[in-house]
């Protein structure tokens, strides 16, 4: 089958769905490779790039939809371009579904499939073709960029010769994966970066990323993000509250401020009120990578860049993946290629199997044999397993901590001195019965089980080989008994004592040397 | 006669060969220490040449020298993944001379015996031993060359079974003769009734049916004992050679003996406790074969196996950071150390951390995996025990898994059902990817469905492991 990709005609948008790379991992599943004419050119691949990588460039984007059977691209279709597709073809980009129903019914109206990468579960296995998350890691990591550029100092503290430069403090609301590389990108900048979500178990995640994590000052049990699929839920009011109160206090030491807030299927939550920006100091920044909901500060304006009264830049620009044409349109081609994997079951005969009955396959899907197959029914899988309630470790007293170590130790002593009583009162009995003669040797023989106790506990394990093997020598001490025997005028005695001194002179040399010869291995790098 | 010199010669003995165990604390002392336990023996055989073992000299040395050109010989050919075998076949030729050693006494005692009652001079120095001994001593000497003869011929079937295991000659899997332990338990009775009888009678035949039952014991205990308890059983074999040569140590009345059969019993037994405890069973349940019942239906694994090419596992060594391998028993069936070697040092030559884990069962014989390591020339500084490493597995970028199964084994944390819970396991599944070279789907030795490789993060590299790991070595520039 084929697979193409046109060159995308929203106004601005630089990706690209295929690159050279991803048309070569596609032509390794058995699909052949199509590409409008010029597609690639705003991303930085040219059109002999593709060529050189096997990929048949095509002329314009009416020829195209005509010749290949899968068609991806980035943006949703237009109308003109849904109106290209025909039965038994699929369509795989972008589609968000709940604003687009229209072209949605359109195109199951005239019997395509529709595969729409937003619509992509948000299950382990379907990470790799998750657009949403690789795009919104490049948004993230861009928001701290656009922010840079607009700051007018560094990000890092520095003291200089020319004087000292405090470091920035950068706040970051919203730790979802938009949030977490721009916690990554601002840190290792060089700012001071605070972080803030609703679901307090990402708390942990945005400290790994060594940002501090804003704790409210709220007794509420707040939902877990598991039974919303991994993204925040409205918050009560009370919450509401308390984390703008928050936000006030914060507001006037920050300077820059990224806000990546959003609900499902709803208006961005407003988090950066009028009176927060007005706090500000002048020259701040907002990046508001809510914009295209509403934004999360109000007096963003969706696409453009805004200078306020008191001299605090918002930026409202949607557009961050298309401003890193190259790296985002990598990114989305390999999860479209991931997508085709999955849809390829054979992974090397080029057919497409719309296996219906698979979780992330069936969830992505939105038009199929002429029906709307949107929204899907809730996934099998549960996407994230639930939040265990933390059990604290109760902090211990020093006095507690001083009573529990005296028990341990009474208890240690106690079981010693058992021991030892047990092991005293054993040996008398035994003395009792026994002749002096006997219990000489038995004295030397509880004497060396101890001796053997306390030096073998020091053996490396990675010595246990060889300790096997020289205990294995030094067992051939039998040899002394044999020795001891073979002057005896008894020939049958002779022959077993010879034939002992033999079996234990194999073992004494074989031990020995094969001991030497495991040590001389273990070499230090 | 006395033997003021020998005695002296035995204490420094004694001394040298407790330095020599005692230096194995570390890889470089202990090249120090064999020579310890090498010149403890010379001066233990010598001095007992020129002192009580003086009759026949000529005789024992030869008969050293030509046990010795074998012993050499064998220690220079033998490969380091047979040593598991040697180990064992070497515990038989102990347990067997205890056996001979202990008929010789009883025989001796026999023989003073009627030298006393025709009024004629013993020979030898043993002989002359047991003259002056007085009737409790000599009934004392009765129980103790008992039980050597005992230990040692339970040591001797057991280690030539378990050496036949060890060299695939006899199945591994663990078999019992119909009755089971019953058997075991009614020999080891009949020796006990034979014990009473003997020191009644003082005749050669209860020694011959005991001997014959504790052949039997050994055979049958081992035989019911499966191939991934080897470990436990080598150790609990070479503890037994010890007691051995402890009680027979007893009847020579012979101080050295008893110092190092104490010794070597006492190390058995410690190894034979630290296997356990590795795989959370008793001592008992080890013995008695086979893994203890579940206490309800084990957790349903979810989700599918996903195999992986060479390119795939290729490309992600080559992105990883940090990598730790985690080797089994499959990696010395399949002789495969040598490719992981070179693999190690090619990762490492690129500036990526590379190290190995090894769980105290890995492998068929205490400390197995690292002498095949430390074989193929891996330092041993990058080879870690289980608690060195386990805490590090969640920042490790790859896990190669190679050969094994049970060890790293996820459900025995997460499954409480399952027969290896609370068995303490790596836990390779932490890392960000996990790559398990194996040679089909079969499960582990337990038999036990392995919930790892499952997982989103793994992938399964099938082949043998030794060309795998080859292929993959085309693969990394």
């Amino acid at each position: 089958m084929k697979i193409g990709t046109p060159t995308e005609i929203f106004e601005g948008e630089a990706r690209v769905a295929m690159t050279p790379d991803s048309a070569l991992q596609l032509q390794k599943l058995g699909y052949d490779c199509l590409i409008q004419s010029g597609a690639g050119a705003k991303a930085g691949f040219a059109d002999a790039a593709y060529e050189a990588a096997g990929v048949t460039v095509v002329a314009d984007a009416g020829a195209l939809w005509a010749q290949a059977d899968i068609i991806a691209k980035v943006r949703p279709p237009s109308e003109e371009e849904v109106a290209y597709l025909t039965p038994e073809k699929l369509l795989i980009s972008f589609f968000y579904p709940v604003a687009n129903e229209a072209l949605m019914k359109q195109a199951a109206d005239l019997g395509a499939s529709v595969i729409a990468m937003d619509m992509v579960p948000r299950i382990s296995r379907a990470q790799k073709m998750d657009a949403l998350s690789s795009m919104a890691n490049i948004a993230g990591y861009r928001a701290v960029i656009e922010a840079g550029n607009n700051f007018g100092r560094f990000f890092t503290g520095q003291v200089t010769a020319a004087g000292k430069v405090p470091p920035a403090k950068v706040l970051i609301v919203g730790a979802g994966v938009a949030g977490l590389a721009a916690i990554g990108t601002s840190t290792s900048l060089g700012a001071i970066t605070y972080a803030f979500d609703v679901r307090p178990e990402v708390a942990e995640q945005v400290e790994s990323m060594g940002a501090e994590f804003v704790y409210l000052d709220f007794e509420e049990e707040q939902a877990d993000g598991a039974s919303s699929g991994g993204y925040a839920s409205v918050s009560s009011p009370e919450f509401r509250e308390a984390q703008l109160a928050k936000f006030r206090e914060l507001a006037p030491q920050m300077d820059i401020v990224i806000t990546t807030a959003l609900i499902p299927n709803r208006e961005a939550p407003e988090l950066w009120t009028e009176d927060m920006v007005k706090a500000m100091k002048p020259g701040s920044v907002i990046v508001d990578l809510a914009a295209e909901r509403g934004g999360n500060c109000k007096l963003t304006v969706m696409d453009e860049k805004i200078v306020t009264d008191n001299g605090v830049t918002i930026i409202g620009y949607t557009d961050f993946p298309s401003r890193m044409a190259t790296q985002s349109s990598t990114l989305y081609a390999t999860n479209i290629r991931h997508m085709m994997s999955d849809l390829t079951p054979g992974k090397t005969d080029g057919t497409v199997v719309h296996n219906m009955e698979d979780d992330v396959i069936r969830g992505a899907t939105i038009a199929h044999a002429k029906d709307v197959t949107f929204p899907p029914p809730p996934p099998k899988t549960k996407a994230i397993a639930a939040q265990k309630p933390k059990e604290k470790a109760p902090e211990l007293t020093p006095e507690e901590k001083r009573a529990q170590e005296v028990a341990a130790f009474k208890a240690q002593t106690k079981q010693q001195v058992t021991l030892l009583t047990v092991g005293a009162v054993l040996l008398l009995g035994v003395g009792l019965v026994a002749p002096a003669s006997f219990m000489q040797h038995f004295i030397v023989f509880v004497l060396s089980v101890f001796v053997g106790f306390q030096v073998i506990w020091n053996v490396s394990h990675s010595l246990h080989t060889p300790l096997m093997a020289v205990t294995n020598a030094i067992s051939s001490i039998i040899i002394l008994g044999a020795l001891m025997q073979i002057g005896s005028g008894n020939w049958l005695v002779i022959i077993l004592a010879a034939l002992s001194v033999f079996m234990a002179g194999i073992n004494i040399f074989g031990g020995f040397l094969v001991t030497r010869r495991m040590l001389a291995m273990f070499q230090k790098s | 006669m006395e033997f003021g010199f020998t005695t002296a010669a035995y204490v420094v003995a004694a001394v040298l060969f407790i330095l020599s165990l005692g230096g194995l604390s570390g890889q470089e002392s202990a090249k120090r220490a064999v020579w310890y336990g090498i010149v403890g023996m010379g001066l233990a055989v010598f001095a007992t040449l020129i002192g009580p073992g003086s009759g026949l000299w000529l005789l024992s040395v030869i008969l050293i020298a030509a046990g010795g050109i074998i012993g050499t010989y064998v220690a220079k050919k033998v490969e380091m993944t047979e040593m598991p075998q040697l180990v064992a076949a070497m515990h038989s030729l102990v347990g067997l001379a205890a056996v001979f050693v202990g008929f010789n006494a009883h025989l001796t005692m026999r023989s003073v015996e009627k030298a006393r009652a025709a009024g004629e001079a013993v020979h030898g120095t043993f002989a002359e031993l047991v003259a002056h001994k007085t009737p409790v001593e000599l009934s004392i000497l009765q129980v103790e060359l008992f039980l050597g003869i005992f230990i040692g011929a339970v040591t001797f079937t057991g280690s030539v079974i378990a050496y036949g295991k060890l060299a695939g000659k006899v199945s591994s899997k663990a078999e019992k003769l119909p009755g089971g332990h019953m058997l075991n338990a009614g020999a080891a009775a009949l020796s006990a009734i034979c014990l009473i009888w003997y020191m009644n009678s003082g005749g050669l035949f209860p020694v011959l049916i005991m001997t014959a039952c504790a052949l039997f014991i050994g055979y049958h205990l081992i035989m019911g004992i499966g191939g991934a308890d080897m470990p436990v059983v080598v150790s609990m074999l070479n503890s037994y050679s010890g007691w051995a040569a402890a009680a027979i140590g007893f009847s020579m009345s012979n101080d050295l003996l008893i110092v190092v059969g104490a010794l070597v019993g006492s190390s058995g037994a410690i190894l034979s406790y630290i296997m356990c405890k590795a795989m959370n069973r008793s001592f008992v349940s080890v013995i008695l074969g086979g893994f203890g019942g579940t206490s309800g239906p084990a957790m349903e694994v979810e989700g599918e196996q996903v195999a992986i090419d060479v390119d795939g596992v290729a490309s992600a060594l080559d992105e990883a950071d940090s990598v730790i391998i985690v080797p089994g028993y499959g990696m010395a069936v399949a002789q495969a150390q040598q490719n992981v070697a070179e693999l190690t040092r090619k990762l490492r030559a690129k500036g990526k951390e590379v190290r190995f884990a090894i769980h105290p069962v890995a492998g068929r014989l205490p400390g197995h995996m690292n002498v095949l390591l430390a074989e193929a020339k891996v330092p041993y500084d990058i080879v870690l025990e289980m608690d060195e490493i386990n805490e590090d597995f969640p920042e490790t970028d790859v896990v190669i898994v190679i050969g094994s199964n049970d060890i790293v084994n996820p459900a025995a944390q997460e499954d409480p059902n399952s027969p290896i819970a609370g068995m303490p396991v790596l836990e390779v599944w932490k890392a960000k990817q996990v790559f398990v070279s194996k040679r089909g789907q079969g499960t582990g030795y337990s038999g036990i469905e392995n919930p790892l490789f499952y997982k989103d993060n793994t992938r399964m590299y099938y082949g043998d492991a030794k060309q795998s790991i080859g292929e993959l070595l085309t693969k990394i520039g």
